[in-house]
């Protein structure tokens, strides 16, 4: 049995600690948001988050994030208000849509870590996951353009603290 | 197993389109019924197409599959525009297989050939036009009003005289019941507000959140997660097998032969995985185990030496060549090619005595249920098929034997329980249906003022018709049009040409692929241009422009890209432009490429200015969104891919080998459309012919290589940099 932290809320799970986390996800927990791809890390479909940081889930078995908080793109927001869904809905940024969650999740880390990122940040942050579409001038667009709503957010929520998305967050 | 079933999609174009309206279509093809294969255009069947919910939901029924090109957005726009339900209610479903819901100008339910928008631009309008007209009468009646003084807004018909209004919701249940008129009028297109409106996509708020639904998020209850062992050489028999390791796997429940290869059969995707790692087999690998596209290169350049059969030919080019001042002779290779979809190939299946229930991401529904009902020995009608939302297409998922599909449904039969066939990345990079690798021969004749009189283009590659029951139907005189498609209906005014075709049988299994045909002849034609404007010394735009005079709706394309791209002004140093222009799936499309070298080898692409010609535009945010795509995904093609055999075994296996552009290579792209009253034509795949031709053709001006040989390598260009 191994336990963790799924989007905010306690989980447990029997299966072979060396199963990929992407297997788990998806068929234990029912979680399908996060995609597989190539199953070697190579295309960044599966990313997720560990403890804060961008990981590819294909790659790292169960047994790595017993007792960690995870999140998943289904636990980015519960309404489509995080900045980078605004901004990739504003922009249409996704096709077939397929490598989307994973592009999402890795750009969520990125900007957790350098709010207002250049293109150079955006193209080392963002190179370990292949669109085949071929999307990426919207995604580089849509997460400028996430910067500026959080930033604005970020301005907002200071002259009024409550709001839903920091209440939604502060409940996880 | 079962035949493969389709012609050549240009075949039924242009069967279509000498039909007149492009509607009927009538085919020869075993397996499928008149009633399947015959369009049913008329009479319109609005509510076929269109729910109205009590809470005023309007559930738009897309008889095409959304695989990115946005069609989910498009076709609810074009039958919105006349229904005028309140878009915010607007809600898209794909659709089941029925004749209802064949394309009009195919005869068949499939998605393919960038023809969406095309073929739907007259019915998709006239489905919403039929569907206002009865809620309208239904309204009229119930007020005793006559029609013609009712109008409709946001979903409800009004009654301005007597100020009454219902719903749509609420007139729906009598509407059906009013026989659909004949002939409703269209609206002009000055009165548009939907068309012609960059409009949000239906399906990105789903693609944001995790829960667009993809064939491979599939779950149906009691279902088993399969992965076959298949042959390592294409056309391989299983000769034995043993699964004793195999099934001491936990999670393993049996593995069985089925007939390509091996079934292992687990609980959940990762035993199955571990299960198939320990399964030993045996293999008779047959007459493919000696292929090798090392081999293949130097017979295709061999055969291109030698005319095949007559694709085209104007004037007399053998005299022209003759007599002219100057020849000019070059070859070009492009590879196999798969289609990499991001989602790799899935397919579910519930297998039951007397029916058969699939959910795949699919675009040839029509095709897959004959082969699916084949396979299980059903009736086409008891076999459904749910289409999902497919993680990538570019025509892999349109495979005339329907070979994922056929394959889960063999898997069923063995298995006895619902199943969801999986592919590894590596099944699927390894699983053929690429597409064909292609070497085109050229010479040209200048004349003494440096124009091209003679142009002689030998292609060599395989059929993707060939070997299937429709060759004889789609091969005309030894041509199958896809494999000439780009060459043989040259917009160049050159006054004597010749094209020809060897059709070489290998037993790689083909398909198209995004822009099919047009993938090698866009590469070479435009490439070879740039070497005849270069020899004749003309700057290749304005050979191109002198060339296109007779070609209105190109020349504008290309002097739109190249204005745009400000041809003729001076570059940073190191910094080299090119220009291409290509006609497919009845779009002009004009590139101009902004490309360096650096010392290593390597290419930096750095901007890319795209000029379009589609006819009228229905979403042109979409549009665009389709050109950046098309020319990322013909960057990968041209700096990065290829498929290649050895010892018949594909050599490539996953995205280490296999590379894609990436985020820091993509480079800057300006996408501009030329206004068009005209019909809309293709957008899907017209901007990926001109992308590998225009990055030559720059990194010839900057560097004087010449490139003919794709994917571009490093190794190509020597020394050849210059780091700006």
């Amino acid at each position: 049995m191994i336990s963790f932290h799924l989007n905010g809320k306690p989980v447990q799970v029997e299966v072979d600690p060396a199963t990929p986390l992407l297997w788990v996800l998806r068929e234990s927990l029912g979680l399908t948001g996060t995609k597989y791809g190539c199953g070697m890390a190579l295309c960044g479909a599966c990313t997720v988050h560990l403890e804060g940081e961008a990981i590819r889930s294909c790659v790292a078995p169960l047994s790595r994030v017993e007792g960690k908080q995870v999140k998943t793109i289904e636990g980015l927001s519960d309404d489509l208000s995080h900045p980078l869904q605004k901004a990739w809905i504003e922009l249409d940024v996704p096709q077939c849509g397929y490598c989307q969650s994973g592009q999402i999740m890795s750009a969520a880390i990125l900007l957790s870590k350098i709010p207002k990122p250049t293109d150079t940040d955006i193209d080392e942050a963002m190179s370990g996951n292949i669109c085949r579409c071929g999307t990426y001038p919207r995604i580089r667009r849509a997460i400028h353009r996430a910067a500026e709503l959080a930033k604005d957010k970020a301005a907002a929520d200071r002259e009024s603290p409550v709001n839903e998305y920091s209440a939604a967050e502060a409940g996880r | 197993m079962s035949a493969p079933a389709m012609v050549d999609r240009r075949t039924f174009l242009k069967t279509a389109t000498t039909a007149g309206g492009g509607l009927i279509v009538a085919l020869y093809a075993p397996g499928f019924s008149a009633q399947e294969q015959t369009p049913k255009p008329d009479p319109i069947r609005p509510f076929a197409y269109i729910k109205i919910a009590s809470d005023e939901t309007v559930t738009i029924v897309a008889n095409h599959s959304e695989m990115g090109q946005g069609v989910y957005t498009s076709l609810p726009m074009l039958l919105n525009e006349e229904l005028e339900a309140d878009w915010s209610k607007i809600r898209v479903e794909s659709a089941p297989v029925d004749a209802v819901y064949n394309h009009p100008m195919f005869g068949l339910q499939m998605t393919g050939g960038s023809t969406t928008t095309a073929a739907e631009w007259d019915h998709y309008r006239k489905l919403g036009a039929a569907g206002r007209t009865v809620l309208v009468e239904a309204a009229a009646q119930q007020w005793k009003v006559p029609a013609s003084s009712c109008r409709v807004e946001k979903g409800m018909v009004i009654h301005a005289a007597t100020s009454r209004k219902a719903s749509y919701g609420s007139l729906v249940e009598v509407a059906s019941t009013i026989p659909v008129p004949g002939d409703v009028p269209l609206k002009q297109p000055k009165d548009f507000t939907l068309i012609g409106k960059s409009t949000r996509r239906l399906d990105t708020p789903t693609k944001t959140n995790g829960t667009a639904q993809f064939g491979i998020d599939v779950v149906i209850p009691g279902m088993m997660t399969v992965l076959i062992a298949r042959s390592p050489v294409f056309g391989g028999k299983l000769a034995s097998f043993d699964a004793s390791e195999t099934l001491q796997v936990p999670g393993v429940k049996a593995a069985v032969q089925v007939p390509s290869g091996v079934a292992v059969i687990a609980e959940r995707f990762w035993p199955a995985k571990l299960g198939r790692e320990k399964l030993k087999t045996k293999w008779d690998e047959g007459e493919n185990a000696n292929l090798s596209t090392t081999k293949m290169l130097s017979d295709f350049s061999a055969q291109s030496s030698a005319p095949g059969s007559l694709a085209k030919k104007v004037g007399d080019p053998q005299a022209a060549l003759a007599s002219a001042t100057r020849k000019i002779t070059a070859e070009y290779d492009v590879p196999y090619l798969a289609h990499a979809m991001m989602e790799p190939l899935n397919c579910v299946v519930d297998l039951r005595d007397d029916s058969c229930e699939i959910w795949t991401g699919t675009q040839f529904e029509t095709v897959d249920r004959a082969n699916a009902a084949k396979t299980a020995g059903l009736a086409p009608e008891k076999v459904k098929i749910h289409t999902t939302l497919l993680g990538g297409g570019f025509g892999r998922r349109a495979n005339p034997s329907s070979d994922f599909i056929v394959e889960a449904v063999q898997v069923a039969k063995a298995a006895k329980v619902p199943v969801k066939v999986m592919w590894t990345r590596e099944d699927d990079m390894q699983g053929g249906w690429y597409r064909p690798m292609w070497h085109d021969r050229f010479v040209a004749g200048l004349d003494a003022d440096g124009n091209p009189v003679a142009w002689t283009h030998t292609i060599v590659g395989q059929s993707i018709m060939a070997g299937t029951p429709f060759e004889a139907f789609a091969v005309k005189d030894g041509v199958d049009s896809a494999s000439v498609e780009g060459a043989a209906d040259l917009l160049y005014g050159i006054p004597n040409l010749q094209v020809d075709l060897h059709s070489p049988r290998i037993g790689v299994p083909v398909q198209w692929w995004r822009s099919v045909g047009h993938s090698h002849t866009g590469f070479s034609v435009e490439a070879f241009f740039d070497e005849v404007a270069h020899a004749g010394g003309k700057d290749p735009y304005r050979l191109r422009q002198a060339l296109l005079a007779k070609q209105p709706r190109m020349l504008a394309v290309l002097n739109l890209a190249a204005q745009k791209a400000g041809w003729g002004k001076p570059l940073p140093k190191g910094v080299g432009r090119g220009i291409a222009t290509h006609f497919s799936f009845d779009s002009y499309v004009a590139q101009v490429i902004e490309a360096s070298v650096e010392k290593n080898g390597n290419v930096r692409v750095h901007r890319v200015v795209c000029a379009l010609d589609c006819g009228r535009v229905v979403n042109p945010d979409t549009v665009k969104a389709q050109m950046e795509g098309g020319i990322n995904f013909g960057l990968t093609a041209a700096l990065k891919t290829e498929i290649t055999l050895e010892n018949g075994r594909v050599q490539q296996t996953n995205f280490n080998d296999y590379p894609m552009l990436r985020m820091f290579e993509a480079p800057s792209i300006e996408v501009f459309i030329v206004p068009s009253e005209e019909k809309p034509t293709g957008v899907g795949e017209p901007s990926v012919p001109p992308v590998a031709p225009a990055l030559v053709n720059a990194i010839f001006a900057v560097t004087g290589k010449r490139l003919r040989r794709l994917p571009i390598r490093a190794s190509d260009l020597p020394g050849a940099g210059v780091n700006p």
